[in-house]
């Protein structure tokens, strides 16, 4: 084990009902590393994803984020949460609060913040991810990758150790997936580490310093990007990667 | 003597806006009552905490399920006789405050309900972003699902409203003074303008509960949470 791996999953498996989900993961995820997860639908990826901050309970094996073992559902856990960033696909903003209260709530609530230095904080983000000026509105009255940019500037406002994302641009049309990508990959350059579950596969190429290929739960290749797109080794691989290259 | 006669000389005899005053104080504390209870019997219902959920849906079958004039009739009988134990040194506040706190216990178990199906009207990903960010069960509930829950439970919050309004009327088992008691005293000593009589009760709680269904309806429409 490497001495700054900041997300250790080991042994990891999990099972809904007979089915078994994940099996065996064993992941290190360094500090500043951008690790994309691929795979076919139903891979465990997005399960695997949900694990690292127990959004999903694991049946067996352990999840360590910087050297701490994910505790059970308390207080604990819930100050480990703060410093894993989570950006969900279906947004999932606080529905009854304005963009600014989204972003400040956590700040608030968990770090303590005073309002003001809280909304000071907001706005920085949020200019950031280039939603600024939609502040005072409600999260419905913003379209689908503004939406996604105010979930990543929320995310951003508790200072996380790590982001994960779980196929952030699955539910934007078309013409907004970039804008979300673009804020992504900036945040990638700045060195957050992160762990996104996608199927944009340009996104993968650019922005992955390693990818992670999963299939019925099993992780079969860990690769570079030019690796894995150019020469993948698994016939699960050729045979995915043969399919969304195909049109 | 004439209709209008007949009316004025009742409402000279018998205070019947005092006694709907006595329901519409009744239904204001115990719609509190309730509404407090009702509250943290819901937060006991979705709790992490397997003994506190049980608790909580116990409490609910058991009250839900047990006639209203039974539980008064316990409360004054039993607790008020067996016990001796008064809540007030006069007569009359005892038993109001006892009517108005088996009419919160009661509808609490309504309450409780109503606001359950409002948080079934919040999609789960609200409480996963929440505990994404670091908010442990407490502050999820308070800042994030309740908001949401409540708007969204405005409608059958409304209708339990609307049964306790009228369900106050039970208070007259425990010897409170309120309008369908004197009603009934009204129609002992008037029974030939026994049509009258009800009339003016069946009106007077029309006028209570119209505007109580004309307001959360406009309310639920207000503050539904866009999404």
């Amino acid at each position: 084990m490497t001495h700054d791996a900041l997300v250790q999953v080991t042994g990891v498996n999990k099972y809904f009902g007979d089915h078994h989900v994940l099996k065996d993961i064993n992941l290190e995820v360094g500090k500043g590393e951008v690790i994309i997860l691929l795979g076919p639908s139903g891979s465990g990826k997005s399960t695997l994803c949900r694990t690292i901050n127990r959004l999903e309970t694991i049946s067996s094996g352990d999840i360590k984020i910087d050297g701490v073992s994910l505790p059970e559902e308390g207080k604990a856990l819930a100050d480990l949460r703060a410093e894993v960033g989570m950006v969900f696909q279906s947004f999932n903003l606080f529905a009854h609060k304005s963009i600014l209260d989204n972003v400040t709530l956590g700040p608030r609530k968990v770090r303590g913040l005073s309002k003001t230095e809280a909304e000071e904080l907001a706005m920085s983000l949020l200019k950031k991810v280039g939603v600024d000026n939609q502040a005072h509105k409600m999260p419905a009255q913003l379209s689908g990758g503004q939406q996604q940019r105010v979930a990543i500037a929320r995310a951003l406002a508790m200072q996380p150790k790590v982001m994960l994302f779980d196929e952030p641009t699955s539910a934007l049309d078309p013409e907004m997936v970039n804008e979300v990508l673009d804020t992504m990959i900036s945040l990638a350059r700045e060195g957050m580490t992160m762990i996104v579950v996608t199927h944009e596969m340009g996104f993968a190429r650019k922005a992955a310093d390693r990818i992670v290929f999963l299939a019925d739960g099993e992780i079969v290749e860990e690769s570079t990007p030019d690796q894995f797109f150019t020469n993948p080794q698994s016939d699960r691989a050729k045979d995915f990667l043969g399919k969304i290259i195909g049109h | 003597m004439s209709f209008s006669e007949q009316l004025s000389t009742l409402f000279a005899t018998y205070d019947v806006l005092g006694a709907f005053w006595t329901n519409v104080q009744l239904t204001f504390w115990a719609a509190i009552g309730s509404f407090v209870l009702g509250s943290v019997l819901a937060l006991m219902r979705i709790s992490p905490v397997p003994s506190l959920r049980w608790a909580g849906t116990a409490y609910v079958h058991l009250i839900r399920n047990t006639p209203l004039t039974i539980l008064m009739t316990l409360a004054i009988l039993g607790v008020w006789t067996q016990f001796q134990l008064s809540l007030a040194t006069s007569f009359e506040w005892n038993f109001f405050i006892y009517a108005a706190i088996v009419l919160a216990i009661y509808h609490a178990a309504f309450v409780c309900e109503a606001i359950r199906s409002g948080v079934n009207t919040v999609p789960v990903g609200q409480a996963e972003a929440a505990r994404a960010i670091g908010l442990s069960f407490m502050p999820t509930a308070r800042y994030v699902i309740f908001p949401q829950a409540l708007r969204g439970s405005i409608t059958p919050l409304g209708n339990t409203l609307i049964a306790l309004a009228k369900n106050t009327t039970v208070a007259t088992v425990a010897s409170v003074a309120e309008a369908s008691g004197m009603m009934k005293s009204m129609i002992e000593f008037n029974s030939d303008l026994i049509f009258m009589i009800f009339f003016v009760f069946a009106m007077g709680f029309v006028i209570i509960v119209v505007p109580i269904g004309l307001l959360t309806t406009w309310a639920s429409r207000k503050l539904a949470v866009k999404r």
